[in-house]
């Protein structure tokens, strides 16, 4: 059933199959005169999920943002599915099949889960009840709290509605900033297992992580920053097993 | 029959003028609350704005009342208020165009677009002096009456009397049918439901692709076409003098915050609120008294207070919200 | 607000020719007699005293606005209460008015404050039940007050009120009022300050456009504090009067001598007494705002205006200093107050209209340059000068540009509206300085 939560589209990729979906190389840029990026790079095969760790304040979220185009940057290339996207608004990489979910504030507080879901799809001229539908069967608990405002729900049951809003307009790369900041680690897991189940769908995931030894557990491909560089880079198992990256980022 | 008395007596003097009034309070702090929730900037030329929606309904009614055009018992403004509202409206899309768009891009702090809509007030303040003077005008026609103090009690055999002027009644209608309207906008369509995504989250509203400028467009139009309404209505009710529409701003504003800023449903609520307090606290309620324990004979006239204090009520209440709940009895946008 | 605090640097020259300028429209108010000016020095001094007070006035909102970022919109009811201050203080005793009631209205007033004192004591100490027992002790002291005031007010009231009618004052110095007066408006706002400070920055907008309304309907309605819109006149001058110096032969001589008319001469030299007092009253306000900008007070009032959140962060208590400012830039807007009801010799409540007293000081702060102290007062000259000669030019301007026009109801329109267009001038000025330069003619250094 999940299948169909992406876009035609995005079944079959245009672009040279040798590339990444997502592709954004050499990334330098921050905020004012100091940059917090210094060539950071970043690729998402399709249906895929990576994860960014790091420790704090090494640009994990500025690099999510740069990628979204929330971020001017100074060098380097974004390419989704082939095409240069480096210079497209966010709301234009919306359009292309990029989806969103920020940190905090990612929910409309006073409006009902099911209207957060409708203004998720909002750019979308086609019927959306069927992509509703399919948000719903992700987060069976969201049907059963359609008419709540998202405000008055729980931590982990507003990270679903974040997510589901960014599902809605059926993007090909979902990226997650910190989706288990501040829930339980039992909601923790069950995020984690509704993450594997839309990548499962052939929607490429990017996502930065507080909790990085669990996240890496999930991780087709784990990067990790320092500084606005990339330090280590591979599958998030290997990650995991190299004593480096346990020591110094995992704390043994 | 005292008693009925007594509750004719209240129904004439506090609830019928204060439901009048109310629902002029709600429609205009409706427009302050839209604005509050879409643009976060407390609007100080909202006042103003339906002082010059009124003086151009009144003109255009002037207009079809020497051209011989009426609504028969209807009030004749009725007709012109389209004509009022277009013009507002146009002039708060050059307003913002000119004026609050360059502070929106910058991101300048609230208060800056407060001091820019005393700015704007100044200058609509002097458009209505231009277009119709600072005078009392009188512009209402039609029936007076729905219900008449002497007919009431040839009805009734009372002997106290009630009046429902016609004003009264159509502005109790027609805020209910322009309220109804704005939620199912705003709860129904796709457009209402962006402008309150937008007022709950500006960033995300971005990231869902709604377009800011279109949203904003859209709550000044509305702003100005609630503006002209509760303007023409309060001037129907009253009678129309700009500096009038100067002072109810306190209210508006307390009944906007006692709601919650950016809460139209606080927005109504308030303004009921305001408006009965005021009437209630500055009616004399010796005659009731009278009614009720009638061997009681106290001195004065049972009024708590003035009606030259009315605003007094108004800032009695906003004082009292700021105290003990900042965000408004409905929780609006956070402190 | 702080977006063009660093902008570049601004000539030292411009301030003193600024001022110059404005000295030179004055000159030739006073010398030049045509379309555009007067040339009396009657009328130039006249309007000079005026924009001294009101470059006084602008001086408290300058300290609220400028120093700290506070929006007051009751200017008018600071400025009425300190006007009362004059009445209250150098009136003679109205004869009879005490022993009618005025032992009983004092008592009124205290078991009102008492009252709110209580009830806040008790909202404070009482754990449970709180909100019940405010409420009764505020009724019954709303009652209580209620019983003790009416007879004593309606008693003031009764006293020859074709005359008077009203408490009266103590029959002390006129000047000594102007300082009362900034008490009484430093009250005011303390008041007002306690509630809404702390809040979101529209809240103390609103609150304050509350209380100035207020307090001016106040003025209008409680006829035994000042008559009411029955006018108080005759209040003491600290200066002379023209009538004794036309009397008096040396003065008469004196001005021979400069080539002037007795009447005129006595005119001009009770204006400028006025404007020596106004002048020493505004340099030393400027004085003392600029030697508190320079202490360490002036600085953190300064950083917490610039980042109110950093300042917050380092411990110091935003809203205390807020409210501080707050209290000692309506004092100075209470003085400008009691001034201005010196300088007419009479208190017509009426008169207090918000447009010209609140939102008018507004424009000449932004115009003269927010956070600047002799910006300010440039700017409250100088719109105050425009303003009135706008009451002059306006009509002149219109006239000349409708002059091609057939007449007709048009024009005759036109003609007539000449003077609502100084609302919509000043409105546009205020927008325009606010656009394109925010920090005013005379920028903060």
């Amino acid at each position: 059933m999940t299948e169909t939560l992406t876009t035609p589209a995005a079944g079959s990729a245009t672009g040279d199959p040798a590339r990444p979906y997502l592709s954004a190389t050499g990334m330098r840029g921050g905020y004012g005169k100091a940059d917090i990026l210094h060539g950071c790079t970043l690729n998402v095969d399709k249906g895929q999920i990576a994860v960014i760790v790091g420790p704090n304040g090494a640009g994990k979220s500025t690099a999510m943002k740069a990628v979204f185009g929330m971020l001017p940057l100074r060098e380097g290339r974004v390419t989704l599915d082939g095409q240069d996207i480096t210079t497209l608004s966010p709301q234009e990489r919306v359009r292309r099949g990029m989806g969103f979910v920020p940190q905090v504030n990612n929910v409309f507080p006073s409006m009902s889960v099911e209207e957060n879901l409708e203004m998720g799809a909002f750019i979308r001229r086609d019927e959306i009840a069927e992509t509703m539908q399919q948000v719903y069967d992700l987060f069976p608990i969201l049907r059963d709290k359609r008419r709540q405002p998202a405000g008055e729900l729980s931590g982990g049951q507003r990270q679903q509605v974040a997510v589901g809003r960014a599902l809605m307009t059926r993007p090909s790369l979902l990226m997650l900033d910190e989706p288990t900041a501040g829930v339980s680690p039992i909601v923790m897991d069950e995020l984690f297992d509704r993450i594997i189940e839309i990548a499962r769908s052939g929607i490429s995931i990017l996502m930065v992580e507080q909790n990085a030894r669990q996240a890496l557990e999930i991780a087709d491909i784990g990067y990790v920053l320092v500084q606005g560089t990339n330090r280590f880079t591979d599958s998030g198992q290997a990650l995991l097993a190299d004593p480096e990256v346990r020591r110094t980022f995992l704390g043994g | 029959m005292d008693i009925l008395n007594a509750i004719v007596a209240i129904l004439n003097f506090v609830v019928i003028p204060a439901a009048a009034y109310g629902a002029q309070l709600a429609l205009g702090a409706l427009g302050v609350t839209l604005i509050y929730g879409i643009l976060r900037f407390s609007n100080f030329a909202h006042g103003d704005t339906m002082a010059f929606g009124t003086a151009i309904t009144i003109l255009v009614t002037w207009a079809l009342q020497a051209a011989g055009i009426g609504l028969g018992p209807l009030p004749t403004a009725l007709l012109a208020l389209p004509v009022g509202i277009a013009a507002t409206a146009v002039l708060v899309l050059l307003t913002d165009r000119a004026v609050y768009r360059f502070y929106r891009v910058q991101k300048a702090a609230p208060i800056i677009l407060v001091m820019a809509s005393v700015g704007v007030m100044f200058v609509m303040n002097g458009l209505t002096r231009l277009v119709i003077g600072v005078n009392e005008q009188q512009f209402a026609d039609g029936a007076r009456f729905v219900i008449d103090v002497r007919s009431f009690r040839e009805m009734t055999g009372l002997a106290e009397g009630l009046a429902l002027k016609t004003t009264q009644l159509l502005t109790v209608v027609i805020a209910a049918l322009v309220v109804w309207a704005l939620f199912w906008f705003l709860n129904r369509t796709k457009s209402g439901k962006a402008m309150r995504a937008y007022s709950d989250n500006e960033d995300l509203a971005l990231l869902s692709g709604i377009d800011p400028e279109k949203v904003v467009r859209l709550t000044w139009i509305i702003a100005a076409s609630l503006a002209t309404i509760a303007g023409v209505l309060y001037g129907l009710d009253k009678a129309f003098r700009p500096f009038n529409y100067f002072q109810i701003l306190l209210p508006i504003f307390a009944a906007a915050i006692v709601g919650g800023l950016g809460n139209p449903l606080g927005a109504i609520a308030g303004g009921f609120l305001v408006a009965f307090s005021e009437v209630a606290i500055t009616y004399p309620w010796l005659k009731i008294a009278g009614y009720l324990a009638p061997g009681w004979q106290p001195e004065g006239l049972l009024q708590l207070l003035g009606t030259e204090y009315k605003f007094a009520v108004s800032f009695v209440i906003l004082i009292v919200v700021l105290l003990f709940r900042p965000t408004g009895l409905f929780r609006g946008k956070s402190v | 607000m702080s977006s063009n605090r660093q902008a570049a640097a601004v000539s030292p020259w411009r301030a003193p020719i600024l001022f110059a300028i404005l000295a030179l429209l004055f000159v030739m108010e006073g010398t030049m007699r045509n379309a555009m000016f007067s040339g009396s020095w009657n009328t130039a001094l006249g309007i000079l005293n005026m924009g001294l007070i009101s470059a006084i006035t602008a001086m408290g909102v300058n300290m609220q606005w400028g120093y700290a970022g506070l929006f007051n919109v009751g200017v008018v009811g600071f400025l009425a209460l300190g006007g009362l201050a004059p009445v209250l203080i150098a009136l003679p005793p109205v004869e009879g008015a005490w022993s009618a009631g005025g032992s009983r209205l004092l008592i009124a007033l205290a078991v009102g404050l008492g009252t709110l004192a209580l009830a806040a004591q008790a909202w404070k100490r009482l754990s449970s039940g709180r909100g019940l027992a405010v409420t009764a002790i505020l009724l019954a002291g709303f009652v209580l007050y209620r019983w003790l005031f009416d007879p004593a007010a309606t008693a003031i009231e009764a006293n020859n009120p074709a005359r008077y009618g009203n408490l009266g004052g103590l029959g002390l110095p006129v000047l000594l009022s102007w300082a009362v007066g900034g008490l009484f408006a430093a009250a005011a706002a303390w008041a007002v300050g306690k509630v809404a400070l702390g809040l979101r920055s529209d809240y103390l907008a609103i609150a304050t456009l509350g209380i100035g309304e207020i307090i001016v309907a106040m003025l209008r309605n409680e006829d035994w504090l000042a008559r009411g819109v029955k006018n108080v006149s005759s209040i003491p001058r600290p200066v002379p009067y023209e009538i004794d110096l036309q009397q008096n032969p040396d003065f008469v001589d004196f001005a021979g001598r400069w080539g002037f008319a007795a009447a005129e001469a006595s005119g001009i030299w009770v204006k400028l007494c006025y404007m020596s007092l106004f002048l020493v009253v505004l340099l030393l306000v400027i004085l003392l705002a600029e030697l508190a900008l320079k202490s360490p007070w002036g600085r953190m009032m300064r950083a917490i205006r610039d980042n109110e959140t950093a300042a917050e962060a380092m411990g110091k208590d935003v809203t205390a200093r807020h409210l501080q400012i707050f209290v000692i830039g309506s004092a100075v807007i209470g003085i400008a107050g009691a001034m201005m009801i010196t300088l007419d010799g009479l208190m017509a409540p009426t008169g207090y209209n918000p447009l010209r007293y609140t939102f008018l000081i507004w424009v000449m702060v932004i115009v003269g340059g927010s956070g600047n102290n002799w910006g300010a007062a440039l700017g409250a000259v100088l719109i105050w000068f425009l303003w009135i000669k706008a009451e002059v030019w306006g009509p002149a301007l219109i006239g000349a540009l409708t002059a091609p026009l057939p007449d007709g109801a048009l024009k005759a329109h036109l003609l007539d509206s000449a003077a609502h267009m100084r609302f919509i001038a000043m409105g546009l000025l205020l927008l325009l300085v606010l656009r394109f330069a925010p920090r005013g003619l005379v920028p903060e250094k």
